[in-house]
């Protein structure tokens, strides 16, 4: 198990590390507040569960939103009926979106490239059609699932009382609010890299690998793959579902629109975007996007007038003018220029960037002599 | 043992562990420590006090949102002192002096909710925990006014409704530190069955066609009651998802189901697609059960009435307030909103402007920012000059009750603005009702959460 190479474990530290102080090192971007730090951990967690899917075997799933879905509403149905604690309701989604996805998987598995995306997104978008009009009994639809005062939750009602107000979600007694909630996320995130990491590097990992390269080969070898790109399916709608329960857990609302098509596709842009096939790239997509989407979205005119202020008097307006088309309700724009850059110039998205920059340093510091790269070291 | 051999000395192991026990243990005191200095959530300790706007600016209410935006900045700019001082020279009785709320300035931050309950719940969740916004306000569905109102119960924030007309919002999820000025479909049922049995007959055959979500359902169900009350059949009730843009398959099983009414449970964008396209469909020329085919549009705004153009002439509905009311707070209202924008404000913008003064002189008459007793100021709260008549913000729900309007497309407009016709003003008495036939509980104020 500890049996990790150096440079794994020093991802893995460094990656844990970058995540548990983004308190700090957010602070500067306007981002440090909880509920967006949460969301930075829960979307990294789904980008990291579709990059297993798609970075690995290649398979290129149009419809994770709908098990992200399912883990929501199988989570905060867990919490209105069994009890408010956390854990059963991360289990209980994992257990539903598993099934869900060991379903769906099992049938869109059966044909690959474009045919496959394509039956992903129909299940996807049935799901979230299901959710929004067909079973209102169990999702609320378009109004979103809520817990209630009088909401049953039998496990509690055994051990306490009724509580006069709602009760926010808990982990064994520990309200999960504020920064409580951040490391919480955090502390899956963190688990959740570590089980793709040692996937990734695991012989499941080669296979998945060997799928994405050659197919026909890997059959021809004698390897029947479906079983392999049906795990391969299943885990990453777990993970999917559990980052769906995260959502819901620090935020109890379930809503349909997180099925919706264009939130499966945000997650093949976060992933791509981040860079497909990496490890750290799908979580780093995810931040940027979802930091587009809440501080970009946010910033209006007024600040805008602010920023611009140093600019002689008739300039200052035209780029208010200008630039606002970039942000508030135009951070779309922004987030579509800046995707279509990368896949122009870094098609191996912002972890390509970084290869070359890293490659770059190193070139510059082997030409001056006596200090040797690290990276060429053997482990040993 | 075996990550020792693998390259790591003590030292590193040490190092990261240290590193990782500051990054977990301090990190969080150094977010948290500044918290248990105030009593309540964002208490503002500086010179400004500042408004969470969360509106939906994108999606089938954009329209609506756009207005209310507007709406609000006008609010913010009187009570700073700035402007004509619009509906604060009006408001009976008013503590408002015109110079911030308790001497601070009015300050806002400002969210695109894209009419998604999600969006607007990650947006008042920004504004309260970075921006510290000491209330929200805002939205333009139901949905989302359900959605936030829940969050700020949990945070501790007071939450003045903007546009929201589902039963539920001040019934079966009603809650403390939810308050709502606009009407809800209940008390639409109730002003507008009369007026239509009076001119369509008794003995009419309904078919509703009901966006999909919280607002339609009780729309529905209360149009359906007090129709059905005075001798109306329901044919049936279909759903439509929210944002559809084509009805057709919607609209064609309706010609062949005897029904001779349509009611139009949509809203914004929605209603002015469903029922521009009725209208191509010929509804209104055709004959049903020998009468002529009827629509009726339950809520509607001059936004919708202005962009379904001819189609709604003639047809009726209700409003929360109309700008061509001629009481004293109407006439300030529609002169400083057109001196600012050029254009007479819709119900969504009166609604949101009218919510930002209550709270503000709610704050002032507690003479604190804690929000207990902000509640306390507002339930019970009798006011007049708003545009709306002598109001009451009912301590048992938090809904306003104070006249409806019942509202008839105008046949022959004067201008592009002058698209209703005000019918009728049903007296509050015959529209108020036992807050208790909805159920739900509006649960503590105290003690505060903090966020």
């Amino acid at each position: 198990m500890l049996t990790m190479p150096r440079n794994d474990l020093l991802l893995f530290l460094g990656f844990a590390i970058a995540v548990l102080t983004m308190p700090i090192w957010m602070a500067p971007f306007g981002a440090a507040y909880p509920d967006l730090l949460q969301r930075f951990m829960i979307y990294g967690l789904f980008a990291l569960g579709f990059n297993i899917l798609f970075g690995l075997t290649g398979y290129l799933s149009f419809g994770h939103a709908a098990f992200f879905g399912v883990g929501s509403y199988a989570a905060v149905w867990s919490m209105k009926l069994l009890t408010i604690d956390a854990l059963p309701a991360m289990i209980f989604a994992l257990i539903i979106s598993g099934i869900f996805a060991l379903a769906i998987g099992y049938v869109s598995l059966r044909r690959s490239g474009i045919y496959f995306s394509i039956l992903t997104l129909a299940f996807a978008q049935m799901s979230y059609n299901l959710a929004y009009s067909v079973l209102t009994p169990i999702t609320n639809g378009e109004t979103g699932l809520q817990l209630n005062i009088n909401d049953p939750r039998y496990l509690d009602r055994m051990f306490s009382a009724a509580t006069p107000s709602v009760p926010s979600p808990t982990m064994l007694g520990l309200p999960l609010t504020g920064f409580t909630g951040f490391y919480f996320c955090a502390g899956f995130l963190i688990i959740a890299f570590f089980i793709a990491q040692r996937i990734t590097g695991s012989p499941f990992g080669m296979m998945l690998k060997g799928i994405k390269s050659n197919q026909t080969r890997m059959n021809y070898t004698g390897f029947n793959t479906r079983p392999y790109t049906l795990a391969a399916f299943v885990i990453s709608g777990m993970y999917a579902g559990l980052a769906g329960s995260l959502l819901a857990i620090t935020d109890p609302l379930a809503g349909a629109e997180r099925m919706q098509w264009t939130a499966s596709g945000e997650v093949v842009l976060m992933t791509i975007l981040g860079g497909a096939g990496t490890l750290v790239g799908p979580v780093i997509g995810a931040w940027l996007i979802k930091y587009f989407e809440n501080i970009f979205s946010a910033i209006n005119e007024n600040m805008l007038a602010r920023f611009w202020d140093f600019l002689p008097d008739g300039l200052d307006h035209a780029a208010v003018v200008v630039s606002a088309k970039f942000v508030g309700e135009g951070w779309f724009l922004t987030l579509g220029l800046v995707f279509v850059l990368i896949v122009v110039f870094l098609p191996g998205g912002i972890m390509e960037g970084v290869r070359r920059i890293a490659s770059w340093i190193d070139r510059n510091r082997k030409s001056t002599p006596k200090s040797a790269s690290p990276k060429t070291q053997p482990a040993e | 043992m075996t990550l020792l051999k693998r390259g790591l000395s003590r030292r590193r192991v040490l190092q990261t562990g240290l590193a990782g026990i500051i990054g977990t243990g301090v990190a969080p005191m150094i977010f948290t420590k500044g918290a248990w200095a105030q009593e309540f959530c964002n208490n503002p300790t500086g010179d400004t006090v500042t408004f969470g706007l969360n509106l939906p600016l994108t999606g089938a209410y954009a329209e609506e949102g756009a207005d209310e935006q507007k709406a609000y900045e006008l609010a913010i700019k009187h009570l700073n002192g700035e402007g004509d001082g619009g509906l604060l020279n009006v408001l009976q009785p008013s503590a408002l002096k015109g110079n911030g709320i308790l001497g601070k300035k009015v300050a806002f931050v400002s969210s695109d909710s894209q009419t998604k309950s999600d969006v607007a719940r990650a947006g008042a969740t920004r504004m309260i925990e970075r921006d510290g916004a000491i209330m929200i306000t805002g939205g333009s569905s139901s949905g989302e006014a359900i959605a936030v109102q829940g969050l700020c119960q949990e945070m501790g924030v007071i939450f003045m409704a903007g546009l929201t007309h589902s039963n539920d919002t001040t019934g079966k999820d009603k809650k403390r530190y939810g308050f709502r000025h606009f009407f809800n479909a209940y008390q639409s049922g109730i002003g507008l069955a009369p007026v239509l049995g009076q001119e369509y007959g008794m003995d009419r055959r309904a078919y509703h066609l009901t966006a999909d979500y919280t607002w339609g359902w009780t729309q529905e169900e209360s149009i359906k009651n007090a129709t059905e009350a005075m001798g109306w059949n329901t044919v049936a009730a279909v759903r439509t998802p929210l944002g559809s843009t084509d009805y057709s398959q919607y609209l064609t099983p309706i010609l062949n189901s005897g029904a001779d009414v349509l009611i139009l449970n949509h809203y914004g964008l929605d209603m002015v697609n469903s029922l521009t396209q009725a209208v191509q469909f010929g509804m209104r020329d055709r004959q049903a059960n020998g009468k002529d085919f009827q629509i009726v549009t339950p809520l509607i705004s001059e936004l919708m009435a202005k962009g379904a153009g001819e189609s709604v002439k003639g047809i009726f509905g209700t409003s929360n307030w109309h700008w061509n009311l001629q009481d004293a707070g109407t006439i300030a209202f529609t002169k400083s909103f057109g001196a600012a924008y050029g254009s007479p404000p819709s119900q969504a913008a009166h609604t949101a402007y009218v919510q930002a003064l209550l709270y503000a002189d709610a704050v002032e008459r507690a003479g604190t920012f804690y929000p207990p007793e902000v509640i306390k100021a507002l339930e019970g709260h009798e006011f007049d000059g708003m545009g709306n008549g002598a109001t009451l913000y009912r301590a048992e729900d938090h809904q306003c009750i104070k006249n409806v309007l019942v509202v008839r497309g105008n046949e022959s407009p004067t201008s592009e603005f002058d698209v209703l016709n005000v019918v009728q003003e049903v007296p509050r008495e015959t529209v108020a009702y036992d807050p208790a036939i909805f159920g739900g509980e509006l649960g503590p104020s105290e003690p505060v959460p903090m966020c």
